[in-house]
């Protein structure tokens, strides 16, 4: 089980990677748990300065930008 | 330990040198191609206007469609281009590489330095508090942090490029130069006040993790692919907003007589830099949606000083901006912030306006 945290204070490129990812996952067909961070002071404890961002498994992969499908892909594997 | 890592990473890119790929090939064509398109601009545009619409060049709606075809197609190619090499470069220039030099560096230097770095460096308005605290927490100054933070809405490169393209090198380096001015001196300013106690106090004692380091290893695909899918997010949300401003600049092109927003926005009015700063601050846009309303208002006389500060206060002087940064400082910390920010503007509008 995965666990895939979004970092992100809800504007609209955090929801769009929330998408991204979710359907990354589930075209892998990973056994996942997503994680909606929204708490500001636990983004900064992930060491992130730009949101959107995701982390897996409490490691940062992606830092405000929004990776194609196949490059998420390849993160959350 | 160390080397043996630094080694690992070296190698691989090595290869990647040695053979260009063919996505960098591809790139190489595309830049070919965007160059022989771009200087076929005029030409189709007066020859789509005179030989297939019929229009005259003499008539309104003739020079209007002349005007659109042609500042259409060059603004979006234009905004294309630049966002790609910026795209590209944001790569390298990330605010955490920007925290670094920072850290630790005196007021002065770094206020200058801050500006100067905040026109290269990624930043969204969504970022400004994650960014601030990042700043703030790892011993950058408060004044500097501002600097930067006025400094990277403020002279966006987009923008830069863009005025360039329309107006010529003299109107984009005074954008460039007088933005990073103000948000050296207002960023100073801010310092010089002492207003730590109106920032929030969790902010100092935020938990600040380590720099996850995610830009380090990208190959030139990776940042050639960084730079393609800011082009697919930037023009997808502005090109609307850009079509919109030429037709508007095109219709005003046309039909509406030359001295009509000239006789409102005159520089003899001492009134309109304010005026235009105000109108500016509740207005949202993003830097490369205003640059065609700028376009109209120059062409029609408006003086440069007042649209230059209508610009800057628009794209400086966000209310969404300031809602966001309210989680972080107290509100008498954010009017200095306005205060200071379109004092600044003020004074490039009335300069610009008394020597130009």
């Amino acid at each position: 089980m995965k666990k895939l945290q979004i970092l992100g204070t809800g504007c609209s490129k955090c929801k769009r990677l929330t998408e991204q990812v979710e359907q990354a996952a589930n075209e892998l067909g990973l056994e996942h748990e997503m994680v909606k961070v929204t708490d500001l002071q636990e983004i900064i404890s992930f060491g992130v300065m730009r949101t959107p961002a995701l982390a897996v498994d409490g490691q940062v992969k992606v830092a405000g930008n929004i990776p194609s499908i196949d490059e998420l892909k390849r993160m959350i594997a | 330990m160390k080397n043996e890592l630094l080694l690992e990473r070296r190698l691989p890119s090595k290869r990647r040198w040695s053979w260009p790929s063919r996505n960098v090939l591809l790139m190489t064509g595309a830049l070919a191609i965007w160059w022989f398109l771009y200087g076929q601009l005029p030409s189709f545009s007066s020859w789509v206007t005179h030989s297939l619409l019929r229009l005259s060049a003499d008539t309104h709606i003739g020079s209007a469609a002349e005007f659109f075809i042609y500042e259409a197609p060059k603004v979006l190619m234009l905004l294309a281009l630049v966002v790609f090499g910026v795209g590209m470069l944001r790569s390298f220039v990330t605010p955490e590489w920007t925290r670094k030099i920072l850290a630790g560096k005196r007021e002065s230097v770094g206020n200058v330095l801050a500006s100067v770095l905040g026109v290269f460096t990624p930043f969204c308005s969504c970022s400004a508090v994650p960014l601030f605290i990042g700043f703030v927490a790892a011993g950058v100054p408060l004044g500097v942090t501002f600097s930067f933070l006025i400094a990277a809405p403020m002279v966006n490169e987009v923008a830069l490029v863009l005025l360039f393209g329309l107006f010529g090198w003299r109107v984009a380096a005074l954008y460039l130069s007088t933005g990073i001015l103000i948000a050296i001196i207002a960023g100073w300013t801010i310092g010089r006040l002492h207003m730590e106690k109106y920032v929030e106090e969790w902010a100092f004692k935020a938990q600040v993790g380590s720099d996850p380091g995610l830009e380090t290893g990208l190959s030139w695909d990776d940042r050639i692919n960084r730079g393609l899918q800011a082009v697919r997010e930037v023009v997808s949300k502005v090109w609307m907003y850009i079509i919109i401003g030429i037709a508007v600049g095109a219709s005003i092109h046309g039909y509406v007589p030359a001295d009509f927003m000239a006789s409102f926005m005159d520089k003899g009015a001492w009134w309109s830099v304010p005026l235009a700063i105000l109108l500016g601050i509740p207005m949202y846009s993003n830097a490369a949606g205003i640059i065609p309303v700028v376009h109209a208002l120059l062409e029609k006389g408006v003086a440069l000083g007042t649209v230059l500060a209508f610009m800057m206060s628009v794209i400086a002087l966000s209310l969404p901006e300031m809602i966001i940064l309210r989680k972080v400082l107290k509100l008498r910390l954010i009017l200095t912030f306005v205060g200071v920010v379109g004092l600044g503007i003020l004074m490039v509008g009335y300069l610009f306006n008394l020597l130009l």
